[in-house]
């Protein structure tokens, strides 16, 4: 397994220096420049031609023009403008190659003739209009669709990544991330899930989709089978954004800023977590490497959310992440707020996962003994995850039954595919 | 489609089945605007007859289609705008508060244009 990284992702071992650099870094502005303006371009397409699937495809290939052209050209005044012109110019040829033609031209002409105004373009003020890619942000993720075609689908059609970025993004192949996307579509268009902010009395429920999927996102990012710290395509990054647009878009959620919140309290601490391709844990990290800034703008979205006076899940995972962010030290860290906050958060997350962090915060406040007890009773859950067995070690150890903490990490190890974790745990093994 | 399983079913005391029948019933009534059919309830699986394709041509055989503890006891036509007007319709199903009920949502294939549009 150890070769697995060469073989997955071989321009991650050896990074080329010069000419390729500078292409690299001008791809990664071109692609910021398309995740601001897809997802609006795809909205306001759907939205005129009544398909997702054709708006999707047409914005797709115009994307994939972009590139092309921007590369070689340089940045357009408006690439808005631009995006928005090469996609409606490809639905056009689309529908030309239908049979439907005749029926649909005459649907459309208006609409694609009109000067209507594209994203981006002056006298056109985002923010004080709602966010269009909000309604196709909700269609995307559905709850009637699977969770991995919810978020191959949102990274295609509202961040404008390629099928071959969400590919090697999300460690799949291309085609079977093209065959995930077609088959969303498919079903959107053939069962009519509308493209639309649900009313109210669904709407945190489906809020809660939505974020899932963000957050999803954010963690694929840095969980990848096999995975290596670099990525074409930096889903992290990409989470944050749409967190970010989420939050501003609906600024009376509160769970919207507190996964907002949570997201840059993760990435603060991101250059401290990994050092030289190795993790670092929590404890281990070098503080004065987290990132202020993200810190302070995490603050205010909790903030934000909290003043708004509906608790939640995201934002009691964002006040357990403050609390961590706020610890000078390792051992600063204020354990029975942390705990208290788990317990809290158990009532709105009673899941596997959260009971086993909760468990980590019973062990740091000098409750082996029930850490371990609770450790057992998820054992018929987690007995599979790597994690757990990490835990179970700690905890063991510190009840002095050794021989039982090395059998659980080497068990730990056997079981984690990540080229990071495994040398982490094969250090503490090796110890 | 309404689809449940019948040995569960068969723990339900007798009185609560008649009192979601009545409210079945009513639900039916209540939201006839959007049922375009009010379909059919089916006979219970033990009465199923199923034809199969098999290499020597068509058999008849006893039994559902399926191996599946749960079955398809009726279905009825709504008529809505969107999926999501249909699971907002289809939340409000009386029989849903049974332990294996189930309802199967599906477009309706229409030919001769696309059902997108």
């Amino acid at each position: 397994m150890s070769g697995s990284n060469a073989a997955v992702r071989p321009d991650a071992v050896s990074a080329p220096s010069g000419p390729r650099d500078q292409i690299a870094a001008s791809d990664h502005v071109l692609s910021q420049v398309v995740r601001e303006q897809a997802g609006r371009v795809v909205a306001a397409l759907a939205a005129s031609l009544g398909s997702l699937d054709l708006a999707e495809e047409s914005v797709a290939e115009a994307i994939e023009e972009a590139l092309r052209a921007w590369r070689k050209g340089g940045l357009p005044q408006n690439p808005g403008a631009w995006l928005t012109q090469a996609a409606r110019h490809n639905a056009l040829d689309r529908l030309r190659r239908e049979k439907t033609y005749r029926t649909k031209l005459t649907d459309m002409a208006p609409s694609i003739d009109s000067k209507s105004a594209a994203p981006g373009e002056p006298g056109a003020d985002p923010s004080r209009e709602a966010d269009e890619r909000l309604p196709l942000l909700f269609g995307c993720c559905h709850p009637a669709l699977a969770p991995d075609a919810q978020l191959a689908l949102t990274l295609r059609a509202v961040c404008g990544l390629t099928t071959a970025q969400i590919a090697r993004a999300t460690f799949s192949t291309e085609p079977a991330t093209a065959q995930r996307i077609v088959r969303a579509k498919r079903k959107i268009g053939a069962t009519g899930i509308p493209l639309q902010i649900p009313e109210s009395t669904e709407r945190a429920e489906r809020l809660d989709v939505v974020l899932t999927i963000v957050s999803v996102m954010y963690n694929e990012a840095h969980f990848v089978e096999g995975g290596s710290a670099a990525a074409d395509r930096d889903l992290a990054d990409d989470a944050l954004w749409l967190a970010d647009v989420v939050a501003a878009a609906l600024p009376g959620e509160a769970e919207a800023h507190g996964l907002l919140s949570l997201l840059l309290f993760h990435r603060a601490r991101e250059s401290a977590r990994s050092v030289g391709g190795e993790l670092v844990l929590l404890v281990d990290q070098d503080r004065s490497r987290w990132d202020r800034a993200h810190i302070a703008r995490a603050h205010i979205e909790l903030e934000r959310a909290a003043r708004l006076r509906r608790p939640g899940r995201w934002q009691l995972q964002a006040a357990i992440a403050a609390c961590h962010a706020d610890a000078e030290t390792a051992a600063a860290t204020d354990w029975p707020q942390v705990l208290a906050l788990y317990d809290l958060l158990l009532g709105h997350d009673p899941s596997p996962v959260v009971r086993l962090n909760r468990a980590v915060a019973l062990d740091q406040v000098g409750a082996h003994v029930e850490a371990l007890t609770e450790l057992d009773a998820l054992e018929g859950a987690l007995s599979r995850s790597h994690l757990w067995h990490a835990v179970r070690a700690h905890v063991l150890r510190r009840l002095g039954r050794d021989d039982e903490a090395l059998a659980a990490n080497l068990r730990a190890l056997d079981l984690t595919a990540n080229e990071a974790e495994r040398r982490l745990l094969a250090a503490r093994t090796g110890r | 489609m309404f689809t449940f399983d019948p040995a569960l079913d068969a723990q339900v005391p007798p009185e609560r089945m008649q009192g979601l029948y009545a409210r079945a019933h009513e639900w039916y009534r209540v939201n006839a605007a959007q049922i375009a059919d009010g379909g059919a309830q089916l006979q219970s699986v033990e009465t199923a007859t199923t034809v199969k394709n098999s290499p020597s041509g068509t058999v008849v055989v006893d039994g559902p289609f399926s191996e599946a503890k749960e079955v398809i006891g009726g279905f009825s036509i709504i008529d809505v705008p969107n999926l999501d007007a249909a699971i907002k319709l289809v939340r409000t199903w009386p029989f849903l508060e049974l332990p294996s009920w189930g309802v199967e949502i599906r477009p309706i294939l229409t030919v001769g244009r696309k059902s997108e549009g």
